[in-house]
């Protein structure tokens, strides 16, 4: 059978079977990804996404640093049961800033994508700190050590830096100003709060650790947990408009 | 004709190597002194450390070393280095022996919480990764690295390439591992699943892996064969894919040359299905090319008979790494990714099945003619057992990837009871089977020290395995139904606290089958070390024994 034969070329010639691998290779990773830059369908149009606030911003850096992502997904499926039980499903626009994307992989704990404002501050602190003191049966770790350490966020204008190179669209204002709002976000009734509010609407604004004297980890991982899920308005949003 | 005694000089790659080093060191204390971070000034002081210390035994084996160079052949035969070899196979136990452990602890941590301890460093955020990196890429990777240099210097009849290099590769190889766990557990992550290391090990495990693929493309290409044996097709396949998913997967911008922090330039969709991409295909080329190679020398070469069918093996690789690479969406089913990539994730995964199962089918029927094997020797039954789980979750993986079957399995310990059948039963077992072939050729011994504590291996951890997937199935498949439930009023059954609490007996079960898999693994250690040590060599050396006829 000469067509087996032909296989003598791959298997007397490494450079060749390395440059078939390539080819084979390739083909299924360019098909897969490449469409989603320039389909226009695959992020929809809607209004209210917006780059993380700097507190946000050092929030979500907390979250993955502590691994969230290994028991909780970001990422309501469009399932019966799911919309109940979180709400709306998740757009791919509600991610669309995010950097990595934290949809995970495993529901070891609850979907968090619309865990914004489902409870209050205080609730978050008491279960960061002993989850077991709010939901008895909860495997999930105990977080003590946000509240009492203090944020080290010196580097977020970096950080915003990086992201707008990348394509974030954070205006020059929020550069300047980001030390600034990161304060400010993490305080009750300050007067800057309006100036914050139009810069990153809907953010939530007030002192989340319930310790006003310092902002500690506590304060931007609840920062970023509020804001989840909340950006858009799914009163005002329209599925069909996004049908093509 | 009088032999000239040729002088001692430092070879190129010596001094080339040994300033490269000095240079990095130099840069890398600089890093330290002005990091932004504690945790990564001690990584930067590991680069350091190590950087000093590869100018050190540069020097030392110079010093050391006769004026030429170790020579290709001996009296006509080639002259094997074996080192690197050894290394990386004391290397994948010690790992080994470490995953398993963090493995176990975790499982532990689910069951029972208060064992995270409060502590930032031993939560299960910071050490599931811990474990899945040290069995994945220590462990895993370290048994590919023995192989891949064991096997294409055997099958190509000639000395490794290079003189340092497959050095730097093995030593080069375990210095990522150390700075990506000891990071994970100090909280440097980049928030991708199987790709945590951030951007400074990222780029550091891409200058080791391009040497490795020139080592293993120079050794083949040297090669004294006229064909390249197909468990090389499989190496490369891996070594090359690697590469490329590790540098598309990994694209990122770091926030400076001080901070461990970097963004990745893909976001949100798009990121998920690099991301994808890349999981799925450390699977496939990782976990999946790079074994089969192992079980395309191993089980041949442990049968004593040749491959079941050289057209197979063709139609199994080409089948194989083209439609592997697609599989990746079937992770992202009823997500914001677009409905078109989930279907071809799907559809490429089903198709998957075939070359999976030819490969299976090509490595079971190498048997063909000494089946009677698998009851005298446990080393081979090992393997063969793993070509099976191979088979098992290689139909259960295309089964989970149907969308249908995904909105249950999807996001519950389905999905890690599929996982550990595959990476406990096949990775596992065809590791185990050859580590037991290796550790006898590289230290010239006749066999293992003990194949009845083989057998101790092969069944304890069988019956950890049988535990492991059984309780995840059961726990997967009870969490999603419960999820799903409906009272007869239309209300959801149940809290998702109540889901949690259920899980807990088959926490503990999982966690039963964990430990007898690690104790297999240590038993294992041990008999490694007694023949390493030559324990029972010489008794058993002049002793007659009758030989057995099979019964047939």
């Amino acid at each position: 059978m000469s067509l087996w034969n032909r296989h003598k070329i791959f298997e007397t010639n490494s450079i060749v079977l390395i440059l078939g691998i390539l080819v084979m290779i390739a083909i299924g990773g360019l098909v897969e990804i490449v469409p989603l830059y320039y389909l226009k369908s695959t992020i929809e149009k809607v209004d209210g996404v917006r780059p993380y606030s700097p507190l946000e911003l050092a929030g979500r850096n907390i979250y993955v640093r502590e691994g969230c992502y290994n028991c909780h997904s970001q990422m309501v499926r469009p399932l019966r049961d799911e919309v109940e039980r979180y709400g709306h499903y998740s757009l791919a626009a509600e991610s669309m800033y995010d950097r990595p994307f934290q949809w995970g992989s495993k529901r070891t704990g609850p979907d968090l994508a619309r865990l914004g404002g489902k409870y209050s501050d205080e609730w978050h602190r008491a279960h960061l700190a002993d989850p077991r003191s709010i939901v008895p049966g909860s495997i999930m770790p105990a977080y003590g050590w946000l509240a009492q350490t203090p944020l080290k966020a010196d580097e977020i204008v970096q950080d915003m830096k990086v992201q707008k190179l990348l394509g974030v669209p954070y205006s020059d204002d929020m550069l300047v100003r980001a030390a600034a709002d990161l304060r400010v976000q993490a305080t009750t009734d300050d007067p800057e709060a309006d100036a914050l509010a139009r810069r990153y609407p809907k953010a939530v604004i007030r002192d989340f650790d319930g310790d006003p004297t310092r902002i500690t980890e506590a304060d931007a991982l609840i920062a970023y947990l509020q804001v989840l899920g909340t950006q858009v308005d799914f009163r005002l949003y329209d599925n069909k408009a996004n049908v093509r | 004709m009088a032999h000239t005694v040729p002088t001692k000089q430092m070879t190129t790659s010596e001094m080339g190597l040994a300033i490269v080093a000095a240079v990095f060191a130099l840069f890398a204390l600089v890093v330290a002194a002005k990091a932004h971070t504690p945790e990564y000034a001690f990584h930067a002081a590991i680069f350091a450390i190590a950087a000093g210390a590869s100018v050190f035994a540069i020097a030392n084996r110079y010093f050391d070393r006769p004026a030429m160079l170790p020579p290709q052949e001996i009296d006509g035969r080639p002259n094997y280095n074996m080192g690197p070899v050894k290394f990386a196979t004391l290397a994948s136990l010690f790992w080994g022996i470490a995953g398993f452990t963090v493995g176990l602890v975790i499982a532990l941590q689910l069951a029972w919480p208060a064992l995270n301890l409060g502590l930032p460093w031993t939560s299960f955020g910071r050490l599931r990764p811990l474990h899945t990196s040290a069995v994945i890429f220590a462990f895993g990777g370290n048994v590919l690295l023995a192989t891949s240099f064991y096997v294409v210097q055997r099958t190509s009849r000639v000395r490794l390439a290079g003189d340092l290099a497959p050095w730097f590769v093995v030593l080069g190889y375990n210095l990522f591992i150390v700075v990506a766990g000891t990071g994970y557990v100090l909280g440097i992550t980049q928030g991708k699943e199987y790709a945590e290391p951030e951007w400074y090990a990222d780029l550091f495990l891409t200058v080791v892996w391009v040497v490795y693929l020139l080592v293993f493309l120079a050794t083949l290409m040297k090669r004294k064969e006229p064909h390249i044996y197909v468990a090389n097709w499989f190496y490369l396949a891996f070594i090359v894919t690697i590469a490329v998913l590790h540098l598309g997967n990994n694209a990122t911008v770091p926030v400076s040359v001080f901070s461990p922090k970097s963004y990745i330039v893909w976001a949100g969709v798009q990121d998920a299905m690099v991301q994808w991409w890349y999981g799925h295909n450390a699977v496939g080329f990782f976990l999946t090319a790079g074994f089969l190679a192992i079980m395309y020398y191993f089980i041949p070469k442990r049968a004593n008979r040749p491959v079941y069918s050289y057209r197979l093996s063709i139609i199994h690789f080409w089948a194989l790494i083209f439609l592997y690479i697609w599989a990746g969406p079937h992770h992202l089913h009823y997500t914001a990714l677009p409905d078109w990539a989930q279907t071809l994730g799907m559809t490429f995964s089903v198709m998957l099945w075939m070359p999976s199962w030819g490969g299976m089918i090509n490595g079971l029927m190498t048997l063909s003619g000494a089946w009677d094997k698998l009851r005298t020797d446990p080393v081979l039954r090992m393997m063969v057992v793993s070509v099976a789980f191979y088979g098992m979750s290689t139909f259960e993986g295309p089964l989970m990837s149907v969308k249908a079957v995904n909105s249950l399995s999807h996001y519950t310990d389905w999905t890690i009871g599929h996982v550990h059948s595959g990476a406990l039963g096949w990775v596992g077992y065809v590791s185990f089977g050859a580590i037991y072939c290796l550790v006898p050729w590289l230290w010239n011994r006749r066999e293992m020290y003990s194949l009845r504590l083989v057998n101790w291996h092969f069944w304890i951890s069988t019956l950890g395995i049988v535990l492991y997937i059984s309780a995840m199935w059961v726990s997967g498949i009870l969490q999603g139904l419960m999820w799903r439930a409906y009272t007869a009023l239309g209300f959801l059954e149940y809290s998702f606290i109540e889901t949690v609490e259920a899980m807990h007996p088959f926490y503990v079960i999982r966690a039963l089958g964990g430990l007898l898999f690690l104790a297999g693994a240590l038993i294992m250690v041990v008999n490694v070390w007694r023949t390493i040590a030559g324990a029972g060599e010489a008794a058993s050396e002049p002793a007659a024994i009758p030989a057995l006829v099979p019964a047939e």
